[in-house]
């Protein structure tokens, strides 16, 4: 609908159009009841004003027809925008958190710290904490057109592991186990933030998201998995 | 000295009180704005040294802000506004003022109670103030404090020192509570029945019931967050660094959210019935919906205490819990709706006086519609994915706590001046102060939504990290700007206030011809409010009857033949 000069950031995930979509109708529908709103109170404005020879109508506005005019009116705003766009929240929901994907998954965990995401892929043997796990700090890849599953967990305070251009938020909890779940649609670099304040670091606790072709990602966890468990000079935050 | 003890210290006349709780509140005010103003400083010019204080306030880094006296910043600006300049204001100093003179009573029924409730602020503020100088400063994790950081990060005495600040504010605040609960309920005139109290009663009295019921409830959470602070308790802690097992993280933000949601309400409710009452006045025209409006802000008074995990949808409980919250969150709107319309019926065919009060309660009905209007966003758990923690929620909530509440507190200001000072203000700098305040604040707080949804994050010190931010830069330092020309209106009410404290043209008793009771005493009323105790015969909104003649209003005392219609 109305792309407003594309103020949300990129889009390069299968869900995240669907919080668009209902953030544009919430948008459409509340801009209108405001617009509707601050005529109506213009208009009074102007047409109420005290002068000369117009006395006002009194009433209590408590009589019957009163009463049931507010109570429509209210009623209406209720069903036809808070009851619809709830239950469109509820679809958009369950679209993103009710179902994690079975098959064909990448699995990979994060623990977030104070102020770094720390990334663990499982390595060639598919099992976590094994010799062959590929870990890095910050640098989160992942193949194109394929659902990742993030475990989260956090080693101190809570985080929040936020990928914008997925529109997929998440609170990192201490003692707590989390999992999302996400696929990219397009290749490119984009970036993670922490969305809860952490501490004093908050502001640049940044990560970077490069989305691969399958191959390109297999290459780089090769390539990571074959390094010694150093960490190499271009890891930045 | 004697004397200034008597009439100052120890004074436990209502109006005293309340004249002073209005003082310290609107010093606090300044506080926070100041606050404000180094945020916004911040935000468009990351770590730059801040122009005139900064060199005083930051010595260490010559003026320029590290990133924890941001957070700092961040979290008293908050904390401040919220405790110690709106509650001070609206209800300390509106609620003590006016809930005697508007029901007809002499004083509050717990007149020394009433003076420790003021006293208690003293140390609070003291100790929020001393946050700042004690080893690790001042608190820095948000005013909403959340574990663990709040309970592990060390040093920070100042997060002990705001623990304490807040517990004494709270105390101050349920004290309050029992004082106005019991002097609505018992203290009322002859013929004032509940149903013929102005509606600004009604918004002290829920506010009231409200603090009574919750306030203890955050109190009861810092007491533990305290515990987990200096007792290695571990309520909130869990994971690698929790002390001991056993404990929730999120439970610490249940706790907080159940007090915190009704506290918002708390806010607003006050400046609600402001709103209600004085349209009606500078229309000319009875409250439209007297009886509706009175309920609907009961429900959401109700309603308040079950929407709480609003605040949580991403917290990682559990998207069911999540869809319930927001249901009720969503039925929040059928009562908002109600009276929001009451007060448009209000307007209809009256005969609007376009007052200083009145320009801000016309203000607040725009700020609360855009405030009211993108809670809609917030509360779709979908939609909240995205904006969570996103400048899209400081929007929504400045929109309607720093403009509608803070309008209301205005409108409150310059209405109730002449009856607690006894001169008028000016006009037109109250005039020019609404203008200047309603664009900049429109432009700087709407702008937010647009920042939100572009994705930026809150309480983040530099926003230019983040490439996918970069964008948005000219948008921060323009809001910047036009939040320093916003800090700097205000100055004008600052001007006018003082001004006409001293120098202010003499009122008389009525100068805005209403009719509620405080009215029909001397402005500023004598010490014992009236000289007989007054007898009520009709509500407080009896304007333009048809069968009025030398004057269109009725004052509640004034006697009359014909019934109501």
């Amino acid at each position: 609908m109305f792309e407003i000069k594309n103020i949300f950031p990129k889009d390069v995930s299968l869900n995240g159009h669907k919080i668009d979509e209902l953030f544009y109708r919430t948008l459409a529908e509340t801009g209108i009841a405001f617009l509707l709103v601050l005529g109506i109170l213009i208009y009074f404005m102007f047409r109420y004003r005290e002068r000369s020879g117009h006395l006002p109508l009194y009433t209590h506005g408590n009589r019957w027809p009163h009463l049931f005019l507010t109570l429509f009116l209210a009623f209406c705003v209720f069903f036809f925008i808070d009851m619809h766009l709830a239950n469109l929240s509820s679809k958009v929901w369950d679209d993103f958190h009710a179902k994690m994907p079975t098959q064909d998954a990448l699995q990979v965990r994060v623990l977030a710290q104070q102020y770094a995401w720390n990334i663990q892929y499982s390595g060639k043997d598919g099992q976590f904490d094994t010799p062959d796990d590929v870990i890095t700090m910050n640098q989160l890849h992942i193949p194109v057109h394929k659902p990742i599953v993030v475990q989260l967990q956090s080693k101190d305070v809570i985080h929040s592991f936020w990928l914008p251009n997925f529109r997929l938020k998440q609170d990192v909890v201490p003692g707590m186990t989390q999992r999302i779940w996400f696929e990219a649609t397009q290749t490119g670099e984009f970036e993670i933030a922490c969305a809860e304040l952490c501490g004093l670091g908050h502001y640049r606790m940044r990560g970077i998201l490069t989305i691969q072709t399958q191959e390109e990602f297999e290459q780089w966890l090769k390539e990571r998995g074959s390094e010694k468990k150093v960490q190499s000079k271009e890891e930045e935050w | 000295m004697k004397s200034f003890l008597k009439k100052h210290i120890f004074s436990t006349d209502h109006k005293v009180i309340g004249k002073q709780f209005l003082f310290t509140g609107l010093f606090f005010l300044l506080m926070g704005g100041l606050m404000a103003m180094i945020i916004r400083w911040q935000l468009a010019y990351p770590f730059k040294a801040i122009p005139l204080i900064g060199k005083l306030l930051f010595p260490q880094l010559k003026g320029v802000l590290a990133p924890e006296n941001y957070n700092m910043t961040v979290t008293l600006h908050g904390t401040i506004m919220v405790f110690f300049a709106i509650t001070p204001i609206l209800i300390g100093a509106f609620g003590n003022f006016l809930i005697p003179l508007q029901i007809g009573a002499r004083d509050m029924a717990f007149p020394k109670l009433n003076r420790l409730s003021f006293w208690l602020m003293i140390p609070s503020s003291l100790l929020l103030m001393a946050s700042f100088f004690v080893k690790g400063g001042a608190a820095q994790a948000g005013w909403t404090s959340y574990p663990p950081l709040s309970s592990l990060l060390t040093p920070n005495g100042g997060q002990i020192l705001w623990i304490a600040s807040l517990a004494l504010a709270g105390l101050s605040t349920i004290a309050g509570a029992v004082n106005y609960i019991t002097t609505i309920v018992m203290l009322r005139a002859p013929g004032m029945t509940l149903f013929r109290m102005p509606l600004t009663m009604w918004g002290l009295f829920y506010t009231a019931v409200l603090n009574a019921i919750f306030v203890p409830v955050v109190a009861i959470t810092l007491v533990l967050l305290l515990l987990d602070r200096i007792a290695g308790t571990s309520f909130f802690s869990a994971g690698p660094l929790a002390p001991s097992v056993g404990g929730q993280v999120l439970l610490y933000q249940h706790l907080f959210w159940a007090f915190g949601h009704p506290e918002v309400y708390i806010l607003i409710l006050p400046a609600w019935g402001i709103v209600s009452d004085l349209l009606s006045i500078f229309s000319r025209k009875p409250a439209f919906g007297y009886t509706s409006t009175v309920i609907s802000m009961g429900i959401i008074s109700v309603l308040s205490g079950v929407v709480w995990a609003h605040h949580m949808y991403p917290s990682g409980i559990s998207g069911s819990l999540g869809k319930i919250f927001m249901y009720t969150t969503f039925l929040v709107s059928i009562p908002s709706s109600v009276f929001f319309l009451n007060w448009l019926g209000t307007l209809s065919k009256g005969s609007i006086r376009f007052t200083v009060p009145m320009h801000f309660c016309l203000g607040l009905i725009v700020v609360f519609a855009l405030g009211g209007l993108t809670g809609i966003f917030n509360a779709s758990q979908a939609i909240d994915i995205y904006i969570h923690d996103t400048y899209f929620v400081v929007g929504h909530f400045h929109f309607t706590l720093a403009a509608s509440v803070l309008f209301g507190s205005f409108a409150a200001i310059y209405y109730w001046f002449p009856k607690m000072f006894g001169r008028l203000t000016n006009v037109f700098l109250g005039k020019l102060h609404f203008w200047l305040t309603l664009i900049t604040l429109s432009y700087v707080f709407f702008g937010m939504f647009l920042l939100g949804t572009g994705g930026m994050m809150r309480r983040i010190a530099d926003p230019t990290v983040y490439n996918f931010l970069k964008h948005l830069q000219p948008l921060n330092i323009k809001i910047s700007w036009v939040a320093f020309l916003l800090g700097a209106s205000q100055m004008l009410f600052v001007i006018n206030f003082f001004w006409s404290l001293f120098q202010g043209k003499k009122s008389s008793n009525n100068p805005w011809q209403a009719a509620t009771l405080e009215w029909t005493t001397s402005s500023p009323p004598p010490h014992d409010n009236f000289e007989t105790i007054p007898t009520v015969y009709h509500g407080p909104f009896e304007y333009s009857r048809p069968d009025m003649k030398d004057k269109d209003w009725l004052a509640q005392t004034e006697k009359t033949e014909l019934k109501k219609s």
